[in-house]
């Protein structure tokens, strides 16, 4: 069994980093111009990360499958930002954050990691305001902050209801520079196929072309992986239609572990599912349970009426209303944690409480907070966001109580990093969502802006450059090696041979088949027969997959159905292996809720004993058994509780 | 192919606002002496008009200026040509379903409505310019306070006295009016002489500049031809 | 409810291309545009023909990626509202629907109804962003920012970059999307210390690049899924003048 480096820097946690960047290797600039980056991905991570390394002189090219690197999913981020600033002066620091982050966490995530994001995230908002991004401001000209579940202290910044739009056209205009002088090469509508290894390094990557359908070479001395999350293979999800986890997919097939893989977090506050044709969830900011309160009928008859639209919710007395989260976790009331504020949603729904047409939503009651502070007030905090939801639901939430229910949002498990965000690949580094790094099993609010710009900004132009250092020497590849031959002749078979399927049904029918699968038995809540069953049915699914699925169109061309197609073909392959790491997950911790894992009460019940480590997942081989590998976790400067939000 | 435009879109935009917004005031003046033929209507030669169109033709700074006017309009003219053919040039194939998200109807419009004023101008060139210098013959001279003038005022009350001339007319200056209600705001866009507090004040002055300067020009035929 | 489309199919940039005609049945009121297009092309799909390719991403009206000038409005007939957060209650049953794809010469036909919107790129890249590299900024509060104008600021900031300004404008001028970034900049200290290059700089590829003239018709403003000012557009105007006249 390999074993897993993490490589965490000698010294007390607080001087880790620095400790490292006193270290570690550097490249001098004459020799940085001789050396070539791939990127994959231009959200927060990506685009960070590139446009810092052509600061710094690397050659770097990045590709994105949007037809402007603008447009990654990162852009929809709504609510905000955290840094340990202080700024407030309500008693938050570096270790607050750090610590904060850990526990929401549910102590599954590396100490290390997360206190250098704590540590860099007050850098990014320095560097955020530099780029003039417009984050919100009080009267007197200084930065402004919100609170975010989680915590007890408001430490997040924001740009209205966009502050993952700001944040990424503030990295989009980083890399735009760079792109302006010469250090980038920018790819749009280009899809990695697969990576490239020659001598066990990552050098290089195959890329489709989506416009004329060419495949194309690229030759790099390291390969960035910022490609994002896999949530889209719960077809309904928050994630952009074209999210995928394809490419860090061929990259766990070409050696790279995949961690944690089952750790995805649901989102509290979604529009709840309205019919069958639906292609995705949209996502209500959880900036919106600061002022929101949520709540379900207390009696089971007043649900039934409003189900079949007999009562509506404004003709509910205050007192037969149950505002749950406050009633079972009254420290932290509306705000706690994403994982914990979903699970109560949907034991309240199961349970016979739900309103709603299908009985799946709860209240997001605006009318309190609208009494207190004004309408105008809230307009102004959540104007936006009251409109999309207008227009989405036809209903006026200044008037009725929003509706909300989970959704898929995010996820926590990726590639496995060791420190230097390098996968178990060499020379494969990931970024942002698409790495395990920092959330452990349930990500806090507005720390996927955090860690996706920490990534890029401040991690990867150091650690890349240690690993760059020795490479001076190594010439540019050709991208005519047999390695590249090879590769590529892969990609065309697997693309013919889908092809080639022609069956039946359209791409659609699969993915919406294996999402009904993953919501109902990898979902919120799991067990070891659902498990069982889901891991069957995904390789049924897969069978047929394979032998009925259509792909219309010409292959050499803009072909939306075989883009498609290549992602769930995939997408059938990573199911399995979230449900097979769910089911040897025997506990429950953050976002991986195991029924048969829980505390009288119904809160999650971790077992640290037998499971405090990361669960590494080496491919093996198709219709082959992945190997696990652990890495423990070890918590030396944080002191291991059951979460608790019921008291400070 | 190179786009390379020799003066930016913009700097032409602001040559077309200077230009219409001089022309706006030249027409203010024009107006004015105009009106003044209506005052000694019937009188047939008509000196408060006369004496001031001969001081016009006889002031040396008027002399230059009026060489300025034609400078402007030509610019404003050769300018609005050129940025339409760029814009058209923008789009070459159009939609099906044409769009009409205007703010102001009449700003789809300008080219249209500045070919039909400058045929006019054209016409109206022909007809007084250069009757009153001479070029063509036909005007007669009057003696107004001893001094022998031009009888210009008449040469207006002869062809104002043409019922298709009149009805040219009108509508030359209605779409004159057209023209100058979005121009006049429009110049001041350009110029970035706008904003959210006072934006809508030059929109208000505009649509009463428009008007004032188009019916004021359309009431003089009107009279002249229903008092003959 | 039951539909008729006509929507326009062009195979590449060299084919000529026309409306083809589609009748699409049964389709909820509650169903976003694009999940209606979703429907016609599994339909499309199962006949054995070709689907209907168009742009889409986020579907929440956040990442500018769809398009679409839906019977003569860009992002259809509602206000402040993309095509992906359009949905089928704005129609009546039986209306018949024309899709055309973004019509501009420097937005030249990818397939159907994608066009290539690279030339929004180049312009950032001419110029629209603060030239600071990573690190080595001072702290994010040492220079305070008057509340309204770093509010409006964020009004321009808000773009999303669809190009739906040049779709819907009869010049196909950018003007709102150029100015929209330069405002964004203009308006705030750190980017008024290059603002008089960023300007002149993306002016200059603006023209370069073909869009064309402003004529202050202002349907770029009402077309504009983020309500986007056209005071924006007056203040590039200045800003333009004043870098002009003193560099």
């Amino acid at each position: 069994m390999k074993k897993l480096d993490s490589k965490i820097p000698e010294g007390p946690l607080a001087q880790k980093w620095k400790n490292y960047k006193d270290h570690q290797n550097l490249v001098n600039p004459a020799n940085k111009r001789k050396i070539d980056i791939i990127v994959v991905g231009t959200g927060l991570a990506g685009a960070s990360a590139a446009a810092s390394l052509g600061e710094l002189g690397f050659n770097v090219k990045v590709f994105c499958i949007q037809d402007s690197p603008r447009r990654a999913h990162s852009i929809a981020a709504q609510g905000g930002i955290n840094a340990a600033k202080n700024y407030p002066n309500d008693g938050d620091s570096v270790y607050r954050l750090f610590y904060d982050t850990i526990k929401g966490g549910d102590y599954r995530s590396r100490e290390a990691n997360v206190y250098r994001l704590a540590e860099v995230s007050n850098n990014i908002i320095d560097q955020c305001v530099a780029q003039g991004v417009p984050f919100a401001r009080e009267y007197g000209g200084l930065l402004t902050n919100r609170s975010f579940g989680g915590a007890l202290v408001s430490r997040t910044f924001y740009a209205r209801g966009q502050t993952g739009q700001q944040l990424l056209l503030g990295a989009y205009g980083a890399l735009s520079k760079e792109i302006k002088r010469g250090h980038v090469v920018m790819y749009t509508r280009r899809e990695m196929m697969d990576l490239v290894m020659i001598n066990g390094r990552a050098r290089g990557i195959i890329t489709r072309n989506l416009v004329t359908g060419e495949l194309e070479r690229h030759a790099a001395h390291a390969v960035l992986l910022a490609s994002g999350g896999y949530g889209n293979v719960y077809f309904l999800s928050t994630n952009a239609m074209n999210s995928n986890g394809s490419a860090a997919w061929k990259a766990y097939k070409r050696g790279a572990f995949f961690a944690n893989p089952s750790f995805v977090q649901i989102h509290p506050t979604c529009i709840p599912v309205h019919g069958d044709y639906q292609s995705k969830l949209t996502l209500m900011s959880e900036s919106l349970r600061n002022d929101g309160r949520i709540w379900v009928p207390k009696k089971k008859e007043d649900a039934e009426k409003i189900r079949k639209g007999e009562l509506k919710p404004t003709q509910i007395p205050e007192e037969d209303r149950d505002y749950y989260l406050e009633r079972r976790y009254p420290a932290f009331g509306n705000l706690v944690p994403r994982d914990v504020a979903s699970r109560a949603a949907k034991e309240r729904c199961d349970a016979g409480y739900g309103v709603g047409p299908t009985g799946l939503a709860v209240y997001l009651d605006f009318a309190d907070a609208i009494k207190r502070l004004g309408r105008d007030v809230i307009e102004a905090r959540y104007g936006n966001l009251f409109q999309m939801y207008e227009k989405i639901t036809d209903d006026n939430p200044y008037e009725t109580p929003m509706m909300i229910y989970p959704a898929i949002h995010y996820t926590m498990g990726g590639l496995w990093v060791d420190y230097e965000l390098m996968s178990t690949i060499p020379g494969l580094f990931v970024a942002g969502e698409a790495n395990f790094s920092d959330h452990g099993a349930n990500r806090l609010g507005a720390s996927a802006l955090m860690q996706g710009l920490s990534d890029g900004y401040f991690v990867l132009p150091y650690t890349m450059q240690n690993y760059l250092a020795d490479q001076i020497t190594v010439p540019r590849f050709k991208t005519n090696l047999p390695e590249f031959d090879e590769v590529e002749k892969d990609v065309k078979e697997h693309i013919a041979k889908l092809k080639a399927v022609n069956g039946k049904e359209p791409v659609d029918y699969f993915h919406r088949k294996l999402g009904r699968i993953m919501w109902d038995k990898v979902g919120m809540a799991r067990n070891e027969k659902g498990l069982k069953e889901a891991i069957e049915e995904i390789r049924e699914l897969r069978k047929d997959f394979w032998k009925n699925v259509k792909v219309p169109g010409d292959v050499n061309g803009l072909n939306v159905e075989l883009e498609k197609a290549l992602r769930v073909a995939d997408f059938l392959e990573l199911g399995e292996l979230m449900a097979i790491d769910a089911l040897h997950r025997n506990e429950s911790c953050g976002g991986h809720f195991r029924e048969e894992y829980q505390t009288p009460e119904g809160e999650a019940k971790r077992d640290d004993e037998h499971y405090m480590y990361v669960a590494a997942w080496e491919f093996k081989g198709d219709d082959k058994e992945p190997e696990l590998h652990k890495e423990p976790l070890k918590y030396e400067n944080i002191e291991v509780k059951q979460r608790n939000y019921k008291t400070a | 192919m190179s786009n390379k435009r020799v003066y930016s879109s913009l700097t032409k935009k602001y040559v077309m606002s200077l230009m219409g917004l001089f022309l706006i005031t030249f027409l203010f003046v024009h107006l004015g002496l105009n009106l003044s033929v209506l005052k000694d209507l019937g009188s047939g030669d008509y000196p408060t008009f006369n004496e001031a169109a001969h001081f016009m033709a006889t002031n040396p700074f008027i002399q230059v200026f009026q060489w300025v006017l034609f400078a402007a309009f030509l610019i404003h003219i050769i300018f609005g040509l050129i940025l339409q053919f760029q814009n058209w040039a923008s789009r070459p194939k159009g939609y099906k379903v044409k769009g009409s998200a205007e703010e102001n109807i009449f700003s789809q419009y300008m080219i249209h409505t500045g070919i039909v004023i400058f045929i006019f101008l054209v016409i109206h060139f022909v007809n007084f310019f250069m009757v009153s210098k001479g070029i063509i013959p036909g005007i007669q001279h009057v003696k107004i306070n001893g001094e022998e003038m031009e009888n210009l005022g008449k040469v207006i009350v002869d062809v104002f006295h043409n019922g298709y001339y009149v009805t040219f007319y009108v509508l030359a200056l209605l779409l004159l009016g057209f023209h100058l209600d979005h121009g006049f705001q429009s110049a001041f866009q350009s110029l970035g002489l706008q904003n959210k507090k006072y934006g809508p004040f030059i929109k208000g002055l505009g649509h009463v500049v428009a008007i004032v300067l188009a019916l004021g020009f359309i009431i003089i035929p009107l009279v002249i031809y229903f008092t003959k | 409810m039951d539909l008729k489309l006509k929507i326009w199919r062009q195979n590449g940039p060299d084919d000529k291309g026309k409306f083809v005609d589609y009748e699409i049945k049964n389709i909820s009121t509650d169903a976003s545009f694009l999940e209606m297009l979703d429907i016609l092309n599994n339909e499309l799909i199962e006949k054995g023909e070709e689907p209907v390719a168009f742009d889409h991403d986020c579907r929440e009206g956040i990442c500018g990626m769809c398009s679409l000038y839906i019977n003569g409005h860009p992002h259809g007939p509602d206000a402040a509202t993309t095509t992906c957060q359009l949905h089928m209650r704005r129609f009546k049953d039986g209306d018949t629907i024309v899709v055309e794809p973004w019509r501009a010469k420097p937005f030249p036909i990818v397939k159907d109804l994608i066009v290539d919107r690279s030339a929004f790129d180049e312009i950032i890249q001419a110029g629209g962003y603060i030239s600071v590299n990573t690190g080595g900024v001072p702290d994010a509060n040492t220079i305070p920012i008057n509340k309204g104008k770093a509010d409006l600021a964020m009004d321009a900031a808000a773009c999303i970059g669809c190009g739906a300004c040049v779709a819907a404008c009869k010049n196909a001028s950018a003007m709102l999307f150029v100015s929209a970034k330069v405002s964004q900049f203009a308006l705030l200290p750190q980017g008024r210390i290059e603002a008089k290059e960023r300007v002149k700089k993306m002016v200059a590829k603006m023209d370069e690049l073909g869009f064309g003239n402003c004529t202050n018709t202002y349907a770029c403003e009402a077309e504009c899924p983020k309500e986007i000012s056209v005071t924006n557009i007056a203040r590039m105007n200045r800003e333009f003048f004043a870098a002009k006249v003193s560099s």
